[in-house]
């Protein structure tokens, strides 16, 4: 098993942001915005993947300068976006001390076939999957967490609802399969052979499972953590609502209490509204992140 | 069983808090996740996960917990890892944060460097050869008279006892070894 030493400090970082919410921010006032409303990380991208959707063009890593400004402004862990296949992205940003890296299909993708070799690094990154083969093969490239993709900058949860039903599922029907079954759900899954065993005999992923995509209420925060998912990504939600602290906030607090109704009500109620949403089934095909990545 | 008796939370509030309640239950203790005041009230002792101190702080005031949290101290026994060592201390650095104060020791937060930095070591200890996992880790820069200094790493302490209280600055949650939790219980039930 790929449980070496490297490997566990990464999947370590990962366990201590469990049962948080990792918030997306552009600047360092976000970043602060963010810390101060009790989000146990941040990340880092050039704009928000409402933005990125509306303005169109090629999405890149952010600017160094305000990646920089981001870690000396909040004490919690930085984590950047790179894009995908883009090894020397990652490179600058392993160089530049974020502590993790998103190779993510929310930016535009560098590589239409491949992924980055995670292993070699000594940063931890997190990779998005719509199921469990996908899932599977990012962490036999060396992610050290997954997070389900959804369909970013929608405002809309259908899509992260969709592929975080779909792994739970798939991981329930792998426990039920006897041994010599397994190789041919490895085959049909397109997944390494060895993690289909790891998850058989466990009955979970060998790196925490997150949800990322979509995410625009507390109750949204809520179902997707009663789905299982263990943190959950906000992005566009936060900085496209009138009141971002308190947008936040409330999101924090029904991630925090997601099976306590009572709770997510009082989240609820502490806000507005959440921000306007896209119908995922009027995105033209090749407008939809969620395809990138393979 | 040792442990039958008494109730032990695992703060909750985000972090390795699983972790911690798999090595205490595969000890034989009876657990609950402490995420509001009236499960802390239930708890005879508490275990305070690694995580982010700072988010942890913030949610700790949100939901006016921190001063009954430092009033439970006060009586009941606390083991924090990493975050949690962080708030258990008496005073905080780099940057300065507001602590439970519960044990007589200065931490110094991400003293090591960022998560690049963190390692997995070998250590010398009064609990016999250990595994430490250290992530983002803290150093504890000073101890006063009363902390009793069970393993350094680098010439700093990393896990501390003072009293009824235990603090480490690594994650032993994060390794199969259950001695350090084993020893917070000897704690709790002597």
């Amino acid at each position: 098993m790929i449980l070496n030493e490297a490997f566990r400090t990464k999947i370590g970082l990962a366990e201590m942001l469990k049962g948080g919410v990792i918030m997306d921010v552009t600047n360092a006032e976000q970043a602060l915005i963010a810390e101060k409303a009790g989000a146990v990380a941040v990340m880092a991208l050039i704009r928000v993947p409402s933005d990125i959707r509306k303005e169109g063009g090629v999405a890149r890593m952010s600017p160094i300068s305000v990646i920089r400004e981001i870690q000396h402004t909040v004490s919690i862990p930085v984590m950047a976006k790179a894009r995908i296949g883009h090894f020397a992205e990652a490179q600058v940003l392993e160089a530049l001390k974020v502590d993790f890296i998103d190779e993510s299909e929310v930016l535009t993708p560098a590589d239409e076939e491949n992924h980055i070799d995670k292993h070699p690094f000594a940063v931890p990154f997190v990779c998005g999957c719509r199921n469990l083969g996908e899932a599977l093969r990012r962490i036999g490239e060396g992610a050290a967490m997954i997070r389900t993709k959804g369909e970013a900058g929608t405002g809309n949860v259908v899509e992260a609802v969709r592929h975080m039903r779909t792994i739970m599922r798939e991981l329930r029907q792998l426990t039920t399969l006897r041994s010599d079954e397994l190789m041919v759900f490895a085959k049909n899954h397109q997944a390494p052979f060895e993690l289909i065993e790891y998850c058989h005999n466990h009955g979970k992923l060998p790196v925490p499972n997150f949800s990322a995509g979509g995410i625009a209420t507390p109750a949204d925060a809520a179902l997707m953590m009663q789905l299982g998912a263990e943190t959950v990504f906000v992005g566009s939600g936060i900085y496209k609502s009138p009141e971002p602290e308190q947008f936040a906030k409330a999101i924090v607090k029904a991630t925090l209490h997601y099976n306590d109704p009572a709770k997510v009500l009082e989240a609820c109620e502490e806000l507005p509204d959440g921000m306007p949403g896209l119908d995922v089934r009027q995105i033209k095909q090749e407008e939809l992140m969620a395809g990138r990545g393979w | 069983m040792a442990g039958n008796e008494k109730l032990y939370g695992v703060l909750a509030l985000q972090g390795d808090y699983e972790k911690h309640q798999q090595s205490l239950t595969h000890l034989g203790a009876r657990t609950i996740f402490v995420k509001t005041l009236d499960e802390l009230s239930r708890v005879h002792a508490l275990v305070i996960p690694g995580g982010e101190s700072t988010t942890m702080l913030r949610l700790l005031d949100y939901y006016g917990m921190f001063d009954i949290l430092r009033k439970f101290g006060a009586q009941k026994p606390i083991f924090g890892t990493c975050a949690g060592a962080i708030l258990m201390a008496r005073t905080v650095s780099s940057p300065a944060q507001k602590s439970l104060d519960l044990m007589d020791m200065d931490v110094e937060r991400n003293a090591y460097g960022r998560q690049v930095d963190s390692r997995i070591v070998r250590l010398d200890s009064a609990l016999g050869d250990l595994e430490a996992v250290f992530i983002r880790a803290p150093i504890i820069r000073r101890t006063g008279p009363g902390v009793e200094v069970l393993a350094s790493y680098l010439g700093d302490a990393v896990l501390v006892r003072q009293g009824r209280h235990l603090a480490a600055s690594f994650h032993p949650e994060l390794t199969g070894d259950t001695r350090v939790h084993q020893y917070f219980m000897d704690i709790v039930e002597a």
